[in-house]
């Protein structure tokens, strides 16, 4: 526009259309305001799906020590120190996908269980908030879950079937602490080979005393068929579960699931 | 007109108030006068357009802030994958050689929604809170946050592409963090779930650095795309709770940026670089009501101001060190 045509136009009109494009400015800025702010808080209420769907109080392990779900999920400050202290690294951190489960704790006992390798809850003693509680102080306190024989028919056990090798194949990853091994540290389930008259490997490396037991399954001694047997004592640490040799596992961790609950 | 209300009006997303006749010091009147003058006004132009025809960029404190930012993150890190335990923890919460350290933000997120407060996580938040005072609060974004780093790097992108074109530089009211800030905390209380902690781009950052849960990176990676291409620094200036508590902090922190109006030529060089620039808006001509002022609380204490002032109008400055020494 050259100058003239702009001296053509009245004086007056001038600054009410530099005002009329500041208010069209501000519009707009309030309006992608309203919308991305809208839009940010839209995405933080998403965070409701996975803890209503797939990522339930039955559906994540949870560490040692964490108190009921939904209060754990608001009391974890998703800072992993329970991670860092693990010394078999069973606890991981949730990712994205867990809404507002992200960054909190839990434990897939089927790649490492916890298998209390650290002696006293040093998971629980991290925790900076109480989301793990700090009531408890020993692993027989302990609720994470609870040993259920999901699928009785594979067991090896209850087949009378003993069992020879390495519990989980060459090449798994997994920790257990084997005291007659090491007394301090874990070492690979990988290089602790068995061989077994009848398969009792969630009775031998359960951590905790008297939470599972073999008893025979009928009165005849000849019938060398046995089944595991889970008492009140068991804490759900998850270790019956890795070590179970049989793939996908005769026995599971329900998470959060109590001793004499249907 | 008070100073730290007017700081604090801003961080809530006001514009900045021009000041009236009578918040002006005398000192500072007659010195705006002297400005005004006919020779000042010549020598300054003069000044200005000399500086202009030698113009650098200066990288005189992000070579010690990037390096910082990476460095603290970095402890984290190796501290978890060599278990030398310097900085156990995310930063959302940590224990910095045994001792409990909290993020302000994070601590009240979830305070709010547990409506309980372990004595440990009181400790550390008191200790994160006393740390973040005594050095400037939002300098936790510009000093150790790691999306700001990202943040800023994807910025000098944004500032080519929209020299080009390509890139759109949309402004927001930034009055969206209060109303955010109110938002997320009322939703944690009632809700009982920590509804922010899920999206906050800073946890996930440093906890995929840390624990390499790397999904959330793909909404920290929507941000970062939004930041290029549309709304220049739309998190950390328009949106981030986090900063608007570290600003609190900042308020009444004792370690500033400091203005002299006297060396000031009022270019503008500094409010073009600066993440909150309405904090500098009193560098404007005219604008400062006083000779020396301590910039306002949202002043993340990045230093790109002083970095971008050719007459070292803008410096650091500690409250008090001066008489300490």
């Amino acid at each position: 526009m050259s100058d003239e045509a702009n001296k053509g136009n009245a004086p007056a009109k001038k600054p009410k259309k530099r005002m009329s494009r500041r208010e069209r400015e501000r519009r707009r800025a309030l309006v992608l305001s309203i919308l991305t702010g809208g839009a940010v808080v839209g995405l933080g209420l998403a965070g409701y799906y996975p803890v209503m769907t797939y990522a339930r109080a039955e559906d994540r392990l949870r560490p040692p020590g964490a108190i009921e779900e939904k209060e754990f999920l608001a009391a974890c400050i998703k800072c992993g120190q329970c991670v860092q202290v693990c010394p078999v690294e069973a606890i991981v951190l949730a990712d994205f996908e867990d809404g507002f489960g992200n960054g909190v704790p839990h434990i897939i006992a089927r790649d490492q269980a916890c298998d209390f390798s650290c002696d006293a809850v040093q998971c629980i003693l991290a925790c900076p908030t109480g989301a793990l509680t700090h009531e408890i102080d020993k692993k027989e306190q302990v609720r994470m879950g609870l040993a259920v024989l999901t699928r009785p028919d594979t067991c090896l056990a209850r087949q009378g079937l003993g069992f020879k090798g390495t519990a989980r194949g060459d090449d798994f990853p997994g920790l257990h602490r084997y005291i007659e091994v090491d007394r301090w540290n874990p070492i690979r389930i990988a290089d602790h080979p068995y061989d077994l008259e009848l398969c009792d490997l969630c009775v031998r490396e359960c951590p905790i005393k008297d939470a599972i037991r073999l008893e025979p399954m009928s009165d005849d001694p000849n019938d060398k068929r046995k089944t595991p047997v889970v008492t009140d004592k068991c804490v759900g640490c998850g270790m019956c579960e890795m070590i179970c040799p049989v793939d996908p596992p005769s026995i599971e961790i329900i998470p959060r699931k109590k001793y004499g609950e249907a | 007109m008070n100073l730290y209300v007017e700081s604090l009006r801003q961080m809530f997303g006001a514009e900045p108030r021009k000041p009236g006749k009578e918040d002006y010091t005398e000192e500072a009147r007659k010195l705006h006068e002297f400005k005004n003058t006919p020779e000042q006004r010549a020598e300054r132009r003069r000044m200005i357009a000399e500086e202009l025809a030698h113009k650098k960029e200066s990288f005189a404190w992000r070579k010690w802030r990037w390096p910082t930012i990476i460095f603290v993150n970095l402890l984290f890190v190796i501290s978890y994958h060599f278990d030398v335990q310097l900085v156990e923890g995310a930063l959302t919460a940590s224990r910095v050689i045994g001792f409990h350290f909290a993020d302000l933000n994070s601590s009240l997120q979830v305070t709010l929604a547990f409506k309980e407060m372990l004595i440990n996580l009181v400790i550390g938040t008191a200790t994160v809170a006393v740390l973040w005072w005594l050095v400037g609060g939002r300098s936790f974004c510009a000093w150790t946050c790691p999306y700001h780093l990202l943040s800023e790097w994807v910025e000098m992108l944004h500032v080519r592409l929209a020299e080009k074109g390509w890139a759109k530089d949309y402004q927001l009211h930034r009055g969206v963090r209060t109303v955010l800030y109110v938002v997320f905390a009322v939703l944690a209380f009632v809700t009982g779930y920590t509804v922010f902690e899920w999206i906050s781009p800073v946890g996930i950052t440093s906890r995929a650095l840390i624990y390499g849960t790397l999904a959330g990176m793909i909404w920290v990676g929507v941000l970062l795309l939004i930041e290029l291409f549309f709304i220049r620094r739309f998190w950390c200036r328009y949106m981030c709770p986090i900063g608007m508590t570290y600003a609190f902090v900042g308020s009444v922190s004792p370690t500033t940026v400091h203005y002299d109006l006297s060396k000031c030529l009022h270019e503008g060089e500094c409010r073009k670089v600066c993440l909150v620039p309405h904090v500098l808006e009193i560098t404007k001509k005219g604008r400062a009501t006083r000779p020396q002022i301590d910039i306002g609380a949202d002043c993340t204490r990045c230093a790109m101001c002083i970095e971008a002032c050719p007459t070292g109008a803008l410096t650091f400055r500690v409250k008090g060190l001066d008489k300490l020494l």
